[in-house]
This record gives C-alpha cells, sequence and structure tokens, in this order.
C-alpha cells in the first residue's frame, strides 16, 4: 500500500464514521465491500476474525474496525504497519462521531421534544434496523459453499433466533459457537 | 447540571472516570448497555434512570458506536472536554490492548485446525447476535409514527439494497433515509 492508499482509507472511514448511526457495526457491510471486494486489502476470513474477535471479547465491539486497520496494516508486511493501520481506521471512524457528538449532546438534550428531532430519530429506524439484519447476512454469505457451509448458516440462524426470542446470555451461545467449531461440527 | 447534582455521587477525578469506563468496558461481553446502565444508575448513581434513557436516546441519534458516545457525553457534563476525552480512553484504551493480544494470539496459531474451527463457529454465531438484535428492534417499528406497512417497506429495501445488490451505503442511507426522515416529519404533529 502506498501513502495515498492509507489517505483514502482514513477518508473512507472519516466518511463511514458520519454513516454509522446505529452503531459502527452497521457499516460492516460497506467496510466489507470497501476493504474485500473492492481493494482486496483484506480476505475474508481477516475480515470475519475482526468480527467475531472484537465481539467474543470484553469492551465496545467498535474495536473490531481497529482490528480491520490491524489486519490491513499486517498484510502490508509488519507489526509497525499494524499498529499504523490500527491508528489509521480508529481515527478515521471516531473523529468526526465523536465530535459531532460532543456538540450537538447539548443541543439535543434542550431540543428532545422539536419536531425535527423527533422525526429524524424515528425517520431512521426501520433503515437502521434493515442495517443491522444486512450485517449478519452479509457474514454469513461469505461463506458460500452449500454442501460445506450449510451448517455454519443454521448455526447462525438458530444463534439469532435463540438471542432474539429468549434472554439467554450472548457469551453462551458464543461459547456454544466456539466448542461446536473446535470439534468440527461446523 | 440538574440543581440536585451537588447532593448526588459523581466521578471524583479524571482519573476516577477512566477508571470507572475501563472497569465497565471490561464487563462488557457483547451487551455493554445493561452494564452501562446497571453500573452507573444502579451502583454508582451517578445518573438517575430518566436522566439514562434521555442521554441514551441522543447517544443513539448521532452517530458513532452507542456506547462510546453515551461515556463522551457523561464525561462531558462533569468535566467539559477532558472529561469527555477521558471517558472516551477509558472505554477504549485496555479492550484494545487485550483484542490486539487475542489476534496476534489467533495469528499464532492460526494453522491450528480446532482453534481456526471455534473462530469459525464463533463467527457464526456473532453474525446471528447481530441479526438478532435487529430482529429484537424490530417490535419497536409498532410505535412508529409512519406506520407498520411503510416501516416494513423501508427496512424491506434497505435490506435488498445493501444485503443482496451490495450497494455502497453512502448512495443508500441519503436516499432512503432523506425519504424516510421527511415522511415522518409530516405524520408528527407541530
Amino acid at each position: 500500500m502506498q501513502w495515498g492508499d492509507w489517505l483514502q482509507l482514513f477518508i473512507q472511514y472519516l466518511s463511514l464514521s458520519l454513516l454509522s448511526i446505529g452503531g459502527a457495526i452497521t457499516t460492516a457491510p460497506e467496510m466489507h465491500r470497501y476493504l474485500v471486494d473492492e481493494h482486496h486489502w483484506l480476505t475474508d476470513p481477516q475480515f470475519n476474525a475482526s468480527i467475531a474477535i472484537a465481539q467474543a471479547a470484553p469492551g465496545p465491539n467498535i474495536l473490531f474496525v481497529a482490528l480491520m486497520g490491524w489486519h490491513v496494516g499486517l498484510n502490508t508486511g509488519s507489526v509497525a504497519m499494524g499498529l499504523f493501520g490500527v491508528l489509521v481506521t480508529m481515527f478515521g471512524i471516531m473523529l468526526p462521531s465523536t465530535t459531532l457528538t460532543y456538540l450537538a449532546a447539548q443541543w439535543g438534550h434542550r431540543n428532545r421534544s422539536l419536531r425535527a428531532v423527533r422525526a429524524f430519530k424515528q425517520g431512521m429506524a426501520p433503515i437502521v434496523i434493515a442495517l443491522l439484519i444486512a450485517t449478519g447476512w452479509v457474514l454469513t454469505s461469505a461463506h458460500n459453499n452449500p454442501a460445506k457451509d450449510w451448517r455454519l448458516w443454521l448455526l447462525t440462524a438458530i444463534a439469532a433466533l435463540v438471542i432474539w426470542r429468549t434472554r439467554l446470555h450472548l457469551l453462551w451461545m458464543l461459547g456454544a459457537g466456539a466448542l461446536l467449531g473446535w470439534f468440527g461440527l461446523v | 447540571m440538574h440543581p440536585q447534582a451537588e447532593d448526588r455521587p459523581r466521578p471524583q477525578s479524571l482519573s476516577d472516570l477512566f477508571i470507572s469506563f475501563t472497569l465497565l468496558a471490561l464487563q462488557g461481553f457483547g451487551g455493554v448497555l445493561a452494564i452501562v446502565q446497571h453500573e452507573l444508575v444502579e451502583k454508582k448513581r451517578w445518573m438517575t434512570r430518566e436522566e439514562f434513557v434521555e442521554e441514551w436516546a441522543v447517544a443513539q441519534i448521532m452517530p458513532g458506536p452507542n456506547v462510546v458516545n453515551l461515556a463522551l457525553m457523561i464525561g462531558g457534563r462533569y468535566f467539559g472536554l477532558p472529561g469527555a476525552m477521558t471517558a472516551l480512553a477509558g472505554m477504549l484504551t485496555v479492550p484494545l490492548v487485550i483484542v490486539l493480544l487475542l489476534t496476534f494470539l489467533y495469528a499464532q496459531y492460526a494453522d491450528h485446525a480446532q482453534l481456526a474451527g471455534a473462530l469459525r463457529g464463533m463467527g457464526a454465531v456473532a453474525a446471528g447476535l447481530i441479526t438478532a438484535a435487529g430482529l429484537k428492534l424490530l417490535s419497536t417499528l409498532k410505535t412508529n409514527p409512519l406506520g407498520l406497512p411503510v416501516c416494513i417497506g423501508f427496512t424491506s429495501a434497505s435490506f435488498a439494497a445493501i444485503a443482496l445488490l451490495r450497494w455502497p451505503l453512502a448512495y443508500v442511507l441519503p436516499v432512503l433515509g432523506v425519504f424516510a426522515c421527511i415522511l415522518t416529519y409530516r405524520k408528527l404533529k407541530p
């Protein structure tokens, strides 16, 4: 990767930051399209590992962005570039949204009954929800060999159903997925 | 701040803020929101439930990770910009080191078939968890001013554009978003 590529990556994350209404995970399909499909800076397994590790580890899930930067940098050849990648993607994804949030927090607090504020919040709801479901879809369809991957799809569907319909803690499902994978059952 | 704020517990210093948010983030496997509510409202009593709900609504409206936005806003309330930055740093620094270590370990053992299998299984579950979060939120659309049928139309169109057609979010979100917000604005009473 040239410096121009890093700049392009930084700008991409700056713009994704402003689009990440409802959480950065809603922009994961876009990150996949950009990093994996368009530029080949990241492989599919690396993309999925970034999300899986960030979800399994404690802390905010936004750290999957740091891991994508880490992998992009690492693919260029060194740990130092990996750390540089973390800085590029994390500053990119955080800078616009945190600045905007900080400035808007007090204004939003004072004007929370304003018609425009409510229209924005409620109007975006159906779209934000679709983005979450689309993210699950994109992650699952990265495994596209039906003969081999049907059990994986089934596990995704079961996990979605169980967490949707029950109060089971997420950790139990992640643990079950890890065990099934460890013993080669999915 | 509310007038009774002096009588209530509050973060004592920037380092208190940093440590509090670090500990909070480290407890958050999967669902950080539940932990935030429990720690800040029930245990530390820095804010009332009502205040929490109000702050959370704003954190959700704004772009960026919701829980991180919330940390930023709470830090900012008590200590201004330095507080906002400190809360943010507390939320991210130690967890970042942990995920990097985990990734580093994972890379060393990437050829390990069972470990690769475990991560493959966890990845499939993670995809399911994100889907479930979306499915859970579908029920909130029942009270949406747009009405359920219109909402489902927007949800289906967004899903088709992003998941099936793989169109760039930068085109889909503004076009459908502006359309949905204008429709909602017209439905809401002035």
